[in-house]
């Protein structure tokens, strides 16, 4: 963390904007953009201020960045981007991108994003990612120039590693199921969330009828219309009071979802190296098969099936010359085939040694960031029932307004639990 | 047997609905075949010895226990109803054994004119089942006793015979009784007829007082109404909301499971959402026993002041109408004048018993609801704060260490961002934290707090969400 670009240069995503252009196909289209500011932290001087730096990107354009880096360092857990279209939405949150919530919870996550990948002692250090920041025009060329895409692996080379690999490193295998768990947890717990979240929104909304009521009615009464007005006035703000708690959540369910695209960082990460694992492990079978059909050609013996044996029986062994020649050219591909399979396994085993290391950081930071998160979302239901409990005794206080004609029976404890309540 | 309607009119207990049945002398009769009818229901039908226990046994649990969702005879419900009510009755009353002489010669207006209390209505539901819950049979308790000591408290019902002979006398002279008044169905004919002769057209001498009556019960009809539709409604989000609730907390240790270092967190944050959710049961009992009874009640009262206004029209326009014979030479003078004489004493006698019902029954109705809402609001804040005791006392933070937690936000706290950023504290929950012990409002705020608050993050962009609660239309209530 040391060296880390975070440290010296003050990064922030602090706008965005509507903009329409022209597409790859020319045709008309919406998008957002976001403003990137960057500024050199200098050491601690009153007032001095650098100029702040910036340039204006777009969701696509962080997109390729990310893509690049996951290419370029498929041993780190990549952090990710904020989702791209709105998921887990409950009753009030829009689906739709260009909803200004959405947008600002989306500035908030890419400012995010910066900073992950600004304080990374690894990737904080790659040039395509200090001119994302910095550079305002060519800048996709350049990273496309590259050739990132190139050397991505296949979807399907990755599948059929995952399947046919013998020997993984176990490591990676439960930490794979650790992914996948914890995507299948946060899935559900954000989907639950949601549900909660819409339904705690109806009970106080319907409580803002009763304002309506309270104040009609009030109009019929007397002695208790003042109270009722009051009350209902009362009922209103408690209505109201939902949209800014559950905007609070929001934030927290973010932190969750953060998590839930980490843990898809994760699992890409143990994909790369069951891919590595089991082209080395072609690599030594082919070696295997190549030196065995060497000492059949060279001893003659055929030892098993093998398509050679069988035309050799049909058709007549070959001459020597030309046996001498296919050894010869097998013993170079053997040779070719050691020094791959070495370096194969030199690859292989620093891959595992810097992913390893990678995840034990990601651990940590994921360990620190949950535990903050959820107290943080304690503190908000603290927040949220204090905020709740406080207009709870205005609304109490007005029914027991004095202007009420009191009934035949007797007096409600009124006093005894006014004077608890304003302790 | 229950098969009787619901009777919004004055008459009394005896014909009204709910009342109770002879004993199981005649169990043939008086049971009505349950709608649900398990194998074993069968079998108690034929061991009549055992009903006959069971109807005098008031706890329901032993009932029930032979099988739940058995329905027992309605005949040993009833006994029930007496058996519970009795005693406790027994006590508050004092003056009901007073007989005046003059009860027979007002009996007749009472059963006319004055506001009676609104009886528990039958409960309509799904299953026959349901109506021997334990629950209901509660509630229906409370209210059959509320609806007696009401009786009770008034006036002049109070001294009613009939009132008298219902709460002492045994139930084989009950139904003797019963059938000596006049029968339930020629009373509802005169409420009937009461009704209609007020569609046919208003009442041509209504004093003003009765007039405004009318608007004002019109007016709190429709409100009561609607109130009730609201109550019933909050009810049901806050079920629908501790049903979400309840698969909240667990999800939590599920995730505990994958985890180590952060396992005890998420337990404790689960264990919170659980308690939480009984607190939220709490709540709701609360709603269902002090506010939705009462609301009830009150659309039920609006109703029974409808028929009585609509009566006192009906009386005052049989006056009206002999007048107007009387002006038109129609018939016989003398007789006329005799009679029009006695309506008139009649219609007198009914106005001021009206009024002076009336403003009891207003008294009564805001002391009522008063009560009621009041208890509702109690019952949230209790509820706030038991969460904020479930919260703040559990694991997550105790394991934290409270004071751990503290230097912890006062840390984050210091780097004060100014646009939200992700992974730190919302700052002003923050702040608070740091200010337990002042409520909302007054709080002394350092400078640097106060330009913090000003400059909340709130972009252009973002549109403000009003509540949708806004006066529009009539009948344009958001969620209902």
């Amino acid at each position: 963390m040391e060296d880390c670009l975070a440290k010296k240069m003050e990064i922030t995503v602090s706008e965005a904007e509507k903009r329409t252009g022209r597409n790859a196909m020319n045709m008309q289209e919406t998008y957002t953009a976001y403003l990137i500011e960057t500024r050199a932290i200098e050491s601690q001087n009153e007032g001095q201020c650098s100029p702040v730096d910036s340039l204006w990107r777009r969701y696509s354009e962080f997109e390729l960045l990310r893509n690049y880096l996951l290419v370029t360092y498929p041993h780190i857990v990549v952090p990710p981007l904020p989702e791209k279209r709105a998921d887990f939405v409950w009753h009030k949150l829009s689906a739709d991108n260009m909803d200004p919530d959405f947008v600002e919870r989306r500035r908030i996550g890419l400012e995010n994003f910066l900073l992950r990948v600004a304080s990374h002692p690894v990737l904080c250090q790659d040039k395509v990612f200090y001119s994302f920041l910095t550079q305002e025009g060519g800048w996709k060329e350049m990273v496309n120039e590259t050739g990132f895409q190139l050397k991505a692996d296949s979807r399907l080379k990755a599948l059929n590693a995952t399947f046919r690999v013998k020997n993984p490193d176990k490591r990676f295998t439960e930490l794979k199921h650790y992914g996948d768990e914890l995507q299948s947890v946060i899935s559900h717990l954000l989907r639950v969330r949601a549900r909660v979240a819409d339904r705690l929104y109806g009970v106080y909304k319907v409580h803002g009828n009763y304002g309506r009521v309270f104040s009609e009615w009030s109009a019929i009464e007397k002695e208790m219309g003042d109270g009722l007005q009051s009350a209902g006035h009362h009922m209103d703000v408690y209505a109201a009071s939902i949209d800014d708690i559950l905007e609070e959540e929001e934030h927290y369910a973010d932190q969750l979802k953060e998590y839930l695209f980490y843990a898809e960082a994760l699992r890409a990460v143990c994909r790369k190296h069951e891919l590595m694992q089991y082209d080395l492990e072609m690599a030594a079978q082919d070696l295997t098969s190549k030196k065995q059909q060497c000492e059949e050609l060279a001893t003659g013996t055929v030892r098993t099936f093998s398509l050679k044996g069988m035309t050799s029986k049909l058709f007549g062994q070959e001459t020597p010359e030309q046996r001498e020649a296919k050894i010869k050219v097998l013993e170079e591909q053997i040779q070719e085939g050691e020094e791959q399979l070495k370096s194969k396994n030199l690859e292989g085993r620093d891959f595992v040694k810097s992913a390893w290391a990678d995840i034990e950081r990601f651990k940590e930071q994921k360990n620190h960031d949950l535990k903050e998160a959820l107290i943080s979302y304690a503190v908000m239901q603290i927040s949220m029932c204090k905020k709740s409990h406080g207009l709870s005794p205005g609304i109490r206080q007005q029914w027991l307004r004095g202007a009420w004609c009191w009934g035949p029976k007797e007096e409600l404890q009124g006093s005894a639990d006014e004077q608890r309540l304003h302790t | 047997m229950e098969a009787e309607g619901r009777v919004p009119g004055p008459t009394l207990p005896p014909a009204g609905g709910g009342g109770p049945e002879p004993l199981a002398g005649s169990p043939g009769v008086a049971r009505a075949p349950p709608l649900t009818a398990p194998a074993e229901v069968l079998e108690f039908d034929d061991e009549e010895d055992d009903l006959e226990v069971f109807s005098k046994d008031p706890s329901l649990a032993e009932a029930n226990s032979f099988s739940p969702s058995m329905p027992i005879s309605p005949s040993s419900m009833i006994n029930q109803y007496k058996f519970e009510d009795e005693p406790e009755l027994k006590d508050l009353f004092i003056t009901v054994d007073d007989p005046e002489s003059h009860i027979t010669a007002i009996e007749t207006f009472i059963t006319y004119r004055v506001v009676t209390k609104p009886l528990p209505e039958k409960f309509v539901m799904k299953g026959m089942v349901e109506r021997f819950s334990d629950e209901f049979i509660e509630t229906r308790r409370k209210a059959l006793h509320k609806f007696l000591n009401r009786i009770a408290d008034h006036p002049t019902l109070t001294f009613n015979e009939d009132f008298k002979i219902f709460l002492t006398a045994q139930a084989w002279e009950l139904s003797s009784h019963k059938k000596q008044g006049p029968g339930l169905l020629s009373r509802m004919g005169q409420t009937v007829r009461a009704v209609a002769s007020s569609v046919r057209g208003g009442v041509k001498n209504r004093p003003e007082m009765f007039t405004e009556m009318n608007d004002y019960v019109e007016t709190f009809s429709h409100k009561i109404n609607v109130l009730d539709k609201i109550a019933h409604r909050i009810y049901k989000e806050e079920r629908e909301y501790f049903n979400e609730m309840k698969e909240y907390g667990p999800i939590h240790t599920l995730w505990s499971a994958s985890e180590e270092d952060i396992a005890d967190s998420l337990k404790g944050v689960a264990s919170c959402i659980d308690k939480c959710c009984k607190a939220t049961e709490k709540r709701m009992a609360g709603l269902s026993e002090n506010l939705l009874p009462i609301i009830h009640e009150y659309v039920l009262y609006s109703e029974i002041l409808m028929g009585v206004l609509k009566r006192r029209d009906q009386i005052q326009s049989e006056l009206d109408s002999k007048v107007d014979a009387l002006a038109n030479k129609k018939a016989d003078k003398d007789l006329f004048s005799e009679e029009i004489g006695k309506l008139e004493d009649k219609v007198e006698c009914a106005n001021n018993a009206l009024k002076a019902d009336w403003d009891r029954w207003k008294q009564n109705m805001q002391y009522d609801m008063r009560s009621a809402f009041t208890s509702v609001a109690d019952n949230n804040l209790r509820y706030y704060e038991e969460v904020i005791g479930i919260v703040f006392h559990g694991p997550l933070f105790v394991a934290f260490g409270h004071f751990t937690t503290f230097w912890l936000l006062v840390t984050v706290t210091e780097k004060k961002p100014q646009k939200r950023q992700m992974n730190y504290l919302p700052w002003h929950t923050v702040e608070w934290l740091l200010n337990p012990e002042e409520g909302r409002g007054g709080r002394e705020k350092s400078p640097e707090q106060k330009n913090e608050s000003d400059q909340k993050p709130h972009e252009t962009s973002v549109e403000e969400r009003k509540p949708v609660v806004t006066p529009m239309g009539t009948d344009s209530y958001k969620w209902l």
